[in-house]
């Protein structure tokens, strides 16, 4: 589950870890009200609050350029809030359709402080696992401000790591590492220990799946702060944490995908027009895969889970069909334990009831897979029968193409 | 022989009492698998009965396997529980956890996978399908069935096969038994981030396994365990291996409902470990349905 930035400041608020002082809105009418809250004489940035990288590149469809704006006074400010509220911010991270902007953060600008060489005083931090040896890892650079990615490939030896022990937790000296890493002394060295200490404390307590500060900068004034914040967590440890369930923001989420979940149904949408319908993740995922490679493009990825009822297959349709860019369907159960007759019931009911007219092609392979077979040929439905998942991708593909 | 588990091993069932455990604990027994104690803790004494077998009821996993000579266990328990349950059968000296349960906060299982250094005891998952030794009787019937995979699909034979996914280990097997080809031992090693088992592990344990004579390795976007396994292979495997990747249409940064399932950086793409499969020997297959014929481009049977 994803935050959006000013949810994921006032967190790091409560853990201790410095942040410029900011207020969210979500309404032209607190504006005023908002910037009367903090110190606006060094200017206010003014932020648009999506779950989506590439903020400030971001062009509005009104065309409108910028997605986060320094406004040197308040009149600008607002100025600027104005022009993003309501509106929709295209980044590289959105895709072309772009997210509409339901909430604004104001924050105090900061002065940026600069390195001798003349470039912004910027650092990079961030904390996640470590899926090679199982640990939660901190990622440190020099090098903050840009994508972390293209310092990885170009200046690898300007990323340093440690890796924390979780029978014991992060170490003091390991803490040090990284404010030595960093190039840190005198003050500022004790406030980078302290900030990553309290930043890992907030990471292991929230369970966190990643905890990223891009850009850590430093003022003139010598503070150390959090000036981006991204973070996300661990949907499965949702559970224990009430108050991160209650950051959720649906408005960021494709409504096909929450419908879904209410069924127990993994959904995720794609750009192309053949929609499957798989029971089990890696078969669903190469699905679409053995689509793609026999000429198709998949719809969507969709998981019914291990015991696919009727009225998950029944959701599973009208969810599909709820994609205006389908034109058909390849439905592929490997039914190991559920009756393949379970299924097959579940799927001419489901044809049945959301009227389809599209191509369906259907593969059927496990328990009493016969009587399945014989249920789908029996019903009255034109459904094709795919013998294997190759076959029934070349014969989907097929009846798209023809269309 | 096979691998971790062979047809007289000695089962015990944590969550045997539950719908899922229990339902999975019957199908075990119904494949002649030696299911011989269940846990749930607080319903020590009762018993778990079906088709005529009586399963007792232990409180504790040490219990259980003094009492009934269980060495290894199918955990079934809920994911709040599941990390402590994986953890009880280190403590018990279990020579294997299975941990069926999908959906394990990855903070447990970073606090398990720390508390298993140093233990005895081996961890297969979290969110996987199990281990399957296949029997020698009919539709396989006799082998030892841990978890939640189709017995009747598999048949004895010589191919190890390992993977992440569940149904698409199941298409493997099921490919490999159409065309006449048994298998050693199917072991699912999980989807989810931090496992007990990887690739790795697994294909070192085929690589010297004397019945099992070739591999099939399946794989997904994410992490770096296929391409470490594949590596390994190169450099020392004895055994001709056939591999597939999925996700080769999954877009960046969406999980595709493994939690491990998502590609974070360049190395994670399907494209990247099919090249490195590809490099260090390994019979691609290219689609799903290509998994035992890939196989048998390189392994005569």
């Amino acid at each position: 589950m994803n935050i959006h930035e000013y949810q994921a400041k006032e967190l790091f608020e409560k853990f201790g870890v410095a942040t410029p002082k900011g207020v969210a809105v979500s309404s032209a009418q607190d504006f005023e009200a908002a910037l009367s809250k903090i110190n606006t004489t060094a200017g206010i940035m003014v932020k648009s609050q999506i779950h989506a990288g590439g903020r400030g590149k971001g062009t509005f469809t009104n065309g409108f350029k910028g997605g986060v704006k320094f406004s040197p006074t308040k009149e600008k400010a607002i100025e600027n809030a104005k022009a993003m509220l309501g509106n929709t911010l295209v980044t590289a991270q959105t895709g072309p359709e772009g997210r509409k902007v339901q909430t604004l953060y104001f924050t105090e600008a900061a002065n940026l402080g600069k390195r001798p060489d003349g470039r912004d005083d910027e650092y990079y931090l961030a904390i996640l696992l470590d899926r090679a040896t199982s640990r939660p890892v901190i990622v440190a650079s020099t090098e903050g401000g840009m994508e972390i990615e293209h310092v990885a490939h170009h200046t690898p030896e300007k990323i340093f790591k440690v890796q924390i022990d979780p029978a014991v937790g992060i170490q003091a000296y390991q803490a040090r590492q990284i404010a030595f890493a960093l190039g840190f002394s005198g003050e500022l060295f004790k406030q980078c220990v302290a900030l990553v200490t309290k930043l890992y404390q907030f990471y292991w307590d929230k369970d966190c799946a990643m905890v990223e500060v891009n850009p850590l900068l430093v003022t003139q004034e010598g503070k150390l702060l959090a000036l981006d914040a991204k973070v996300s967590f661990d949907d499965n440890a949702l559970f224990r944490h009430p108050d991160i369930v209650a950051l959720r923001d649906l408005n960021e989420e494709d409504p096909k995908e929450i419908e879904a979940s209410k069924f127990g149904l993994s959904y995720i949408a794609l750009d192309g027009n053949i929609a499957c319908l798989v029971n089990g993740a890696g078969l669903a995922m190469s699905t679409m895969d053995i689509i793609q490679h026999f000429g198709g493009s998949p719809a969507n990825f969709l998981d019914v889970g291990g015991g696919a009822s009727k009225e998950q297959v029944t959701a599973a349709f009208k969810i599909i069909l709820g994609d205006a860019n389908v034109k058909g369907i390849m439905v592929n159960i490997f039914g190991g334990i559920m009756d393949c007759n379970v299924i097959a019931t579940g799927i001419v009911e489901a044809v049945k009831e959301t009227g389809l007219k599209l191509p369906l092609v259907v593969r059927l392979e496990g328990n009493n897979v016969e009587a399945g077979k014989a249920t789908l040929a029996n019903s009255g439905l034109t459904i094709v029968s795919g013998d294997t998942m190759a076959d029934a991708a070349q014969k989907i593909v097929k009846l798209v193409n023809q269309k | 022989m096979s691998i971790l588990v062979h047809e007289k091993t000695r089962v015990l069932v944590q969550g045997i009492t539950g719908d899922f455990g229990g339902r999975h604990a019957r199908l075990s027994i119904d494949y002649g698998s030696q299911i011989v104690a269940g846990v749930t803790p607080g319903k020590g004494g009762q018993v778990f009965e079906h088709n005529g077998v009586k399963v007792p009821i232990f409180n504790t996993v040490a219990e259980a396997a003094k009492q009934t000579g269980a060495t290894v266990s199918a955990i079934f328990v809920p994911p709040p529980f599941a990390a402590d349950a994986i953890l009880e059968c280190f403590d018990a000296d279990l020579d294997l956890a299975v941990a069926i349960t999908e959906g394990i906060p990855v903070r447990d299982m970073v606090r398990a996978k720390r508390a298993m250094q140093g233990r005895r005891t081996r961890l297969i998952g979290p969110n996987c399908p199990g281990v399957v030794t296949p029997g020698r009787g009919d539709k396989s019937h006799g082998g030892c069935r841990i978890g939640i995979a189709p017995g009747y699909i598999h048949k004895r034979g010589k191919v190890g096969v390992v993977s992440r996914s569940g149904t698409l280990t199941y298409e493997a097997v099921w490919q490999l038994t159409c065309k006449g080809h048994g298998q050693s031992t199917c072991v699912g090693i999980g989807g989810d981030p931090v496992n007990g088992t990887s690739h790795l592990d697994v294909i070192k344990l085929f690589n010297e396994d004397p019945e099992t004579e070739a591999i099939i390795m399946i794989g997904e976007i994410g992490g770096s365990a296929e391409v470490e396994a594949a590596r390994w292979i190169k450099a020392n495997c004895k055994k001709p291996v056939a591999g597939f990747i999925a996700g080769a249409t999954a877009p960046a940064g969406r999980r595709m409902g493994h939690a491990g399932a998502v590609i974070g950086g360049a190395e994670d793409t399907a494209e990247a470990k099919i090249k490195i499969f590809q490099e260090c020997g390994i019979s691609v297959a290219a689609t799903p349905s290509d998994m035992a014929d890939a196989l048998l481009r390189v392994w005569r049977g």
